[in-house]
């Protein structure tokens, strides 16, 4: 049920928001067209470019070089039009699109300041004092909003901005010991900060600065990983060190329950889909000799699938080492699908395996555990189906229907490292680290 | 002789201990007096040997006032007459000697039972002496133990109070160690502090010297300036803008809060019509049960009153109410019926517990709606089952038409035909009874009638005998015509026979249908007119007549009933007439 097409030689890679269109880059940029991969555009840049990002709008693509602290934009629509920002001697070490698409936001080194650069009027904004943490800007997603994170004074503080006109709306400090990050609601009027994970802590502020709630589960213990809003900006869930999600209610901002991640899985309403690989078996009445090239990496490449095993199962646990920092434990990956109905969440210290809960009944509804260390996983935009990446040359598919393996075709190892969806869910990226490839998912045909 | 019983006595015991000892005396008389040799005192032993020569021909006389001597210290009467002065009584003698050997006995009886209790209560001294020694073994073993235990025990004190010590250390070590942890995180903190603003100082000379310094390279080459994305024109910051920004914000937010009431108003009409349903199904579910419990508080009668009015308040405007009151009134209503639908639902539990234990006594414990809800599921299964038993026959008829349908058929047949003639039958006997009555009441009527005129030929008789013997000439022509008139009226004298007549004619019919209740009547009458026919034997004329009713009777009988009574009646009359 799936194609794949792939391409050499890109290094980034770039999934427009609206129109289909993908764009890889190397030295120079490429555009081309996501349906069929054609080149539509090439524009070269003054270095290696380190990051590109397709403007809301898709007229616009920023490319970043941060060695260099230049920004690039080109024009999809007129190739003659650039333009070039440089940061000069404060640096580069991130850039970003507002959501109108016209202006650039560029964090110079050391977080000294960030500069809104605009694309209209030339003019520039600075903001000072923003905090270098992983999550330290964020946009609603009607794009009306940014939130920025800032320390002052060895203080805590949120700055909410009005995106239109960049003025500062709102300005307070939040009750954190190092605030690690923050995230808006879908909706746009509840802003989410946690803690770093020394203590866990999460702050729920509305769009006017009030402190709606705050939630701490345990004290002393490392404490949130991983955070994840619903689509429908009901729940609230939270990964934390402990193997556990909490999922918070939008109304009292209290805890509706608490999933675990045990190592060993009980239950008979959940279905584990165990990946079995297997070598192909040939007959040896079909080798011919010279081996035709296809027969030959049929040979060496195996073939998997999945098995649906009995409970109890026991996943493949790794016991983390406790005197490293940052240890491997703890859920550190989690998204909600679409539809609100199914949450997808991993264990780091069980990484091969992927738990896909059922909001509606809040249990454990499967589990997919892989052959290798799951990479990364994401959901269609547009309907409950998960796409898993391990590092192999296969892409794992779950929707509630079951589960198939999608192999990518060709020659040599297509490590897949990261997937991206296109936003109509008709096709998906495919990353390794220097090949790029299309999967392209036809609709389903019943038989 | 008295002091000695009484102290014998209780040495013996009982008699029968006597007797068996007498038996066993009896049966092995050598042993018992070998016994006697042997268990004799040393004393006495002496006193046998002495005895051979205690008596001899010269000595007979002072051995035997020695052994008067003897007998009378030990309390017997002198064994010398006392009238003859020093003669020798030879009977008080003899009773002497077998007062003695029954003393003997007694006390030989006496040390056997003495030997045996010795012989026994050695044995007991034995085992006591076991078992002490036994004790003493186990009592030192359990000594050595408690020792061992306590030893233990006191070791183990011991090692807890060292477990208690290092315990005791070890929080001390952990309160140690938290304060060195706290310490340390203050410490911590306080440094991280310093070198944040050491950084952040940095930042600002860095900022300083990065910005303030005229940097040239920072610059923004754009060919031409692009239109914004929604195509307006960028505005100024003024106080307006950022008046209009927040007034914007609290429009977002109030959407916001607005979309969300929507959803909770959406939610709780959702909830509410459930609500509504459950109430209702409650309320269907227990309308015997409601009744109660306001029967039972009677002083929350005014309460319950109001309930309803608010169930009724909420059924108007439930939805449209949704304010303070209205939600507590419903919440209590709700609350109400959920703790009588629990209530029930108990009862129900209790119930079927109850009917599980089957418990009688308990049953009359039921609440009288209980019992008749029960009793009207019972009639309910009753008339169920019999509505099985019914079809379960007419299958079974149905069936066994099914079997062997000829012989039932006609056997069916049998009993129609049998039926049919019994009916027949009983139409006959209902008319012939019919006819009888009729005739019956003719034939009183005309006994009646004929006692009547008899009377009136009597006296006519009477006057004409009188007549006769008085004149001697007299019109016979005229008697004749006379005397079946006097017949034909009525006469108090005959009436008791006739009514036994009818009484009598009735049997035949009787007899013949069996059907009826005076059959077992049938013989007293007819003895009773017997004896009444027998009695005015003397009198001729009755006796006749009586006679002549019962052979007219026989013979009527088979006959005919349909004939008038009249005909019989006139028949009769001239039979009668006839002699």
């Amino acid at each position: 049920t799936a194609g794949t097409t792939t391409s050499r030689g890109s290094s980034v890679l770039c999934l427009s928001p609206v129109p289909p269109q993908a764009s890889c880059v190397q030295h120079r940029l490429v555009v081309r067209d996501a349906s069929s991969l054609q080149i539509l555009q090439l524009y070269s840049c003054v270095d290696q470019i380190q990051y590109i990002e397709w403007s809301s709008d898709s007229l616009f693509i920023l490319c970043a070089m941060y060695k260099r602290g230049i920004v690039q934009v080109w024009s999809l629509e007129q190739s003659e039009w650039h333009c070039k920002i440089d940061e000069g001697s404060a640096g580069l070490v991130a850039s970003c699109w507002s959501p109108d698409g016209r202006h650039i936001l560029n964090t110079t080194e050391f977080h000294l300041r960030i500069t809104v650069w605009s694309l209209c009027t030339k003019s520039v904004s600075y903001i000072k004092y923003p905090k270098a943490c992983q999550q330290g800007v964020a946009f609603t997603k009607d794009g009306r909003y940014m939130a920025v994170a800032e320390r002052r004074d060895c203080k805590d503080f949120i700055s909410i901005f009005v995106c239109r006109n960049w003025q500062l709306l709102r300005h307070f400090d939040t009750e954190t010991q190092d605030l690690f990050g923050i995230e808006w609601a879908p909706n746009g009027c509840v802003l989410a900060a946690w803690d770093s994970c020394l203590e866990y802590k999460v702050l729920l502020y509305s769009l006017d600065g009030r402190l709606l709630s705050s939630y701490r589960a345990y004290e002393w213990p490392l404490g949130i990983k991983s955070i994840a809003w619903s689509p429908s900006s009901q729940f609230l869930a939270i990964g934390s060190f402990d193997e556990k999600v909490r999922i918070l209610n939008h109304v009292t901002w209290k805890k509706i329950t608490e999933l675990e991640h045990p190592a060993v899985i009980t239950s008979k309403n959940t279905i584990v889909y165990k990946e079995v690989e297997k070598s192909p078996t040939l007959d040896p009445e079909r080798l011919s000799f010279p081996p035709t090239r296809a027969l030959a990496s049929s040979l060496f490449s195996t073939q998997s699938k999945y098995d649906i095993c009995q409970v109890p199962v026991s996943l493949h646990y790794i016991k983390p080492v406790a005197d490293k920092p940052n240890p491997k434990v703890g859920v550190g990956m989690l998204a909600f699908s679409a539809d609100n109905c199914f949450l997808a969440t991993k264990n780091d210290n069980i990484p091969n395996a992927v738990w896909i809960w059922d909001i509606r009944k809040l249990k454990l509804a499967v589990v997919l555990e892989q052959l290798y260390t799951v990479q990364g996983f994401q959901w269609d935009p547009c309907q409950p189906r998960l796409a898993v990446c391990t590092g192999s040359s296969r892409v794992y598919l779950w929707s509630p229907a079951g589960c198939v393996v999608v192999k990518v075709p060709g020659e040599g190892d297509f490590q897949i490292m990261s997937l991206s969806w296109h936003f109509s869910g008709d096709s998906m990226l495919l990353l390794s680290k220097d090949h790029f490839c299309v999967c392209y998912l036809e609709r389903e045909e019943v038989k | 002789m008295g002091d000695w019983r009484t102290i014998t006595v209780p040495l013996l015991s009982s008699d029968s201990k006597t007797t068996f000892t007498y038996t066993s005396e009896r049966k092995s008389p050598a042993s018992m007096s070998s016994e006697v040799l042997r268990l004799s005192l040393p004393s006495s032993k002496n006193m046998h040997s002495f005895f051979s020569a205690f008596c001899t021909e010269d000595n007979i006389e002072q051995s035997i006032s020695y052994i008067d001597r003897e007998l009378t210290t030990l309390g017997f009467p002198s064994i010398y007459a006392e009238s003859k002065g020093k003669e020798l009584d030879l009977v008080s003698m003899v009773n002497r000697m077998n007062e003695l050997l029954v003393l003997q006995h007694k006390n030989l009886r006496a040390q056997e039972e003495i030997e045996v209790q010795h012989r026994k209560l050695g044995s007991d001294m034995d085992h006591l002496q076991n078992c002490y020694s036994k004790l003493k073994e186990q009592l030192e073993l359990s000594k050595r133990e408690i020792v061992g235990l306590q030893e233990r025990d006191r070791q183990l004190q011991t090692k807890n109070r060292n477990l208690h010590q290092l315990l005791k250390n070890e929080k001390d070590e952990v309160q140690k160690l938290q304060n060195v942890i706290s310490s340390r995180a203050t410490q911590y903190n306080h440094d991280m502090k310093r070198k944040e603003r050491e950084y952040n100082k940095l930042k600002e000379r860095l900022h300083q010297l990065v910005m303030n310094k005229k940097d040239k390279k920072l610059a923004m080459e754009v060919l031409n300036y692009v239109g914004r994305a929604d195509g307006k024109r960028g505005a100024w910051r003024t106080d307006k803008t950022e008046a209009r920004n927040e007034e914007e914000m609290y429009k977002v937010l109030l959407s916001d809060y607005e979309q969300r009431q929507k959803q909770l108003l959406l939610e709780n009409t959702e909830l509410k019509k459930v609500l509504q349903q459950m109430k209702k199904d409650i309320i269907s579910l227990l309308p015997p049960q409601k009744q109660k419990p306001k029967e039972r508080s009677e002083d929350g009668l005014v309460l319950s009153d109001q309930e309803e009015d608010i169930g009724e308040l909420n059924k108007e405007n439930m939805w449209e109410l949704s304010c303070e009151t209205v939600r507590e009134q419903l919440t209590n209503s709700i609350r109400k019926q959920w703790r009588m639908l629990k209530n029930h639902v108990e009862k129900l539990d209790n119930q079927v517990s109850r009917g599980h234990s089957g418990a009688l006594n308990e049953k009359d414990v039921i609440s009288r709606e209980d019992h008749e809800l029960e009793t009207g599921k019972l009639e309910l299964e009753i008339q169920q089952c019999k509505e099985m038993i019914r079809t379960q026959q007419q299958l079974l008829q149905q069936q066994l038409t099914c079997d062997d349908d000829t012989t039932l058929l006609l056997q069916d047949c049998y009993l129609l035909e049998e039926r049919e003639r019994l009916q027949e039958e009983w139409r006959l006997f209902r008319e012939q009874k019919k006819n009888f009555e009729k005739e019956r009441k003719s034939f009183t009527e005309a006994a009646i009638r004929l006692g009547l005129e008899r009377k009136a030929f009597e006296e006519d008789r009477g006057a004409w005998l009188k007549h006769q013997f008085l004149s001697m000439t007299a019109d016979c022509k005229s008697e004749n015509v006379t005397t079946p008139s006097a017949l034909l009226k009525n006469s108090d004298t005959d009436l008791r026979l006739v009514r036994s007549a009818s009484q009598q004619r009735r049997p035949p019919s009787a007899l013949s249908s069996t059907l009826s209740p005076e059959p077992c009547q049938i013989p007293q009458c007819i003895t009773q007119n017997s004896v009444a026919s027998e009695k005015p034997a003397g009198d001729g004329m009755p006796n006749l007549w009586v006679r002549n009713d019962d052979k007219e009777e026989t013979e009527e009988c088979p006959k005919s009933w349909e004939d008038s009574g009249l005909g019989t009646l006139c028949r009769n009359l001239q039979m009668e007439q006839l002699p």
